[in-house]
C-alpha cells in the first residue's frame, strides 16, 4: 500500500508538471492561474473522495488517490513562494489574489466534492 | 528546438522521484504529528517548512545564475517533485471544509488564513536565506 501510495504522489506531482507547463505555453502571463486550477481541481477530487469514504467506501482508496495522487497533485509550496515573487516583483494585487484566490477557491471546490458526494449517496 | 522539460522522459522521471519521496514524506508526518485538538498540525507543518524549503531552493538557484542542466535537475526533483508532493493545497481545503461543516467557522478561518499566511513567512524566509548565504558574490 506505501508503495501504491508513492507512487500516487509521484503522478500526480508529473500531472502538475505537465499541466501547468502545458497551460503557460498556451497563455502566457505572470498570474499563475495554472496551479491555482490544478489547487482547485485537486482540492475537488479530494472532496469529493473524502465523501465517497464517509459513506463507506473503501479507505484504501482515500489513501492512495486522496493522500497520494491529490496530495502530489496539489501543491501549497509555490503557491507560497508564487505569492512571494509576485509580490516582491511590485505585482501587489496579484499576489494577495493568488494567496487568497487560491485558498477560497480550494476550499469551495472541496465542499462542493463533498456535496455531491454525500448526494450521490 | 530542444525538448521542453516537460516532454523529456528524463526530466518527468526525477519530478515522479521527487514527487513520491515527498508524498512518503508527508504521509510520514501525518503519522508522526497529532493533531492539536481541532487543528490538522501534521499538514501545517509539511505546509510551512515546504513553502521554506521552496523559497530557499528556487533562491538560491535563481542566484547562480542562468540555469544549466544542473539547474534544471535540482528546481525539477527538488522543487516541482519533493517540495510540490511534500506539501498540499488539497487536504488543507478539505481539512477547511471540515471544521466548517463542524460549525467551527472561527477555527476554519484561523487555519486556513493562518495556513497561508505562514507559507508565506516560511517561503520569504526560504528566500531570506539564500539571500544571505549569497551575500558577496555577483547575483
Amino acid at each position: 500500500m506505501i508503495l501504491l501510495l508513492a507512487f500516487a504522489g509521484g503522478l500526480g506531482a508529473v500531472a502538475r508538471f505537465v499541466v501547468d507547463a502545458e497551460l503557460r505555453a498556451r497563455r502566457p502571463g505572470t498570474f499563475p492561474l495554472p496551479i491555482l486550477l490544478v489547487n482547485v481541481l485537486g482540492s475537488f477530487l479530494l472532496g469529493l473522495l473524502t465523501g465517497l469514504v464517509r459513506d463507506g467506501a473503501d479507505d484504501a482508496w482515500r489513501l492512495v488517490l486522496g493522500v497520494g495522487f491529490c496530495g502530489g497533485f496539489t501543491t501549497f509550496s509555490t503557491t507560497s513562494v508564487d505569492t512571494v515573487r509576485l509580490a516582491r516583483s511590485g505585482h501587489v494585487r496579484a499576489a494577495v489574489g493568488n494567496a487568497a484566490g487560491t485558498l477560497v477557491l480550494a476550499v469551495a471546490a472541496g465542499g462542493v466534492g463533498l456535496l455531491l458526494a454525500a448526494a450521490a449517496s | 528546438m530542444p525538448t521542453p522539460p516537460h516532454r523529456d522522459p528524463r526530466l518527468l522521471a526525477l519530478v515522479a522521484a521527487g514527487g513520491a519521496l515527498g508524498t512518503l514524506a508527508r504521509y510520514g508526518t501525518a503519522r508522526l504529528v497529532p493533531a492539536a485538538g481541532a487543528w490538522p498540525l501534521a499538514t501545517l507543518a509539511v505546509n510551512v517548512a515546504g513553502s521554506f524549503l521552496l523559497g530557499l531552493l528556487l533562491e538560491a538557484l535563481a542566484r547562480r545564475g542562468p540555469e544549466d542542466a544542473r539547474g534544471t535537475a535540482l528546481r525539477l526533483g527538488l522543487g516541482t517533485g519533493f517540495c510540490g508532493g511534500f506539501t498540499t493545497f488539497s487536504s488543507l481545503a478539505v481539512e477547511v471544509d471540515g471544521l466548517l461543516s463542524d460549525g467551527t467557522a472561527g477555527t476554519a478561518l484561523a487555519y486556513g488564513a493562518g495556513s497561508v499566511a505562514a507559507g508565506l513567512l516560511a517561503a520569504l524566509a526560504g528566500v531570506a536565506v539564500a539571500g544571505s548565504r549569497h551575500r558577496g558574490r555577483p547575483a
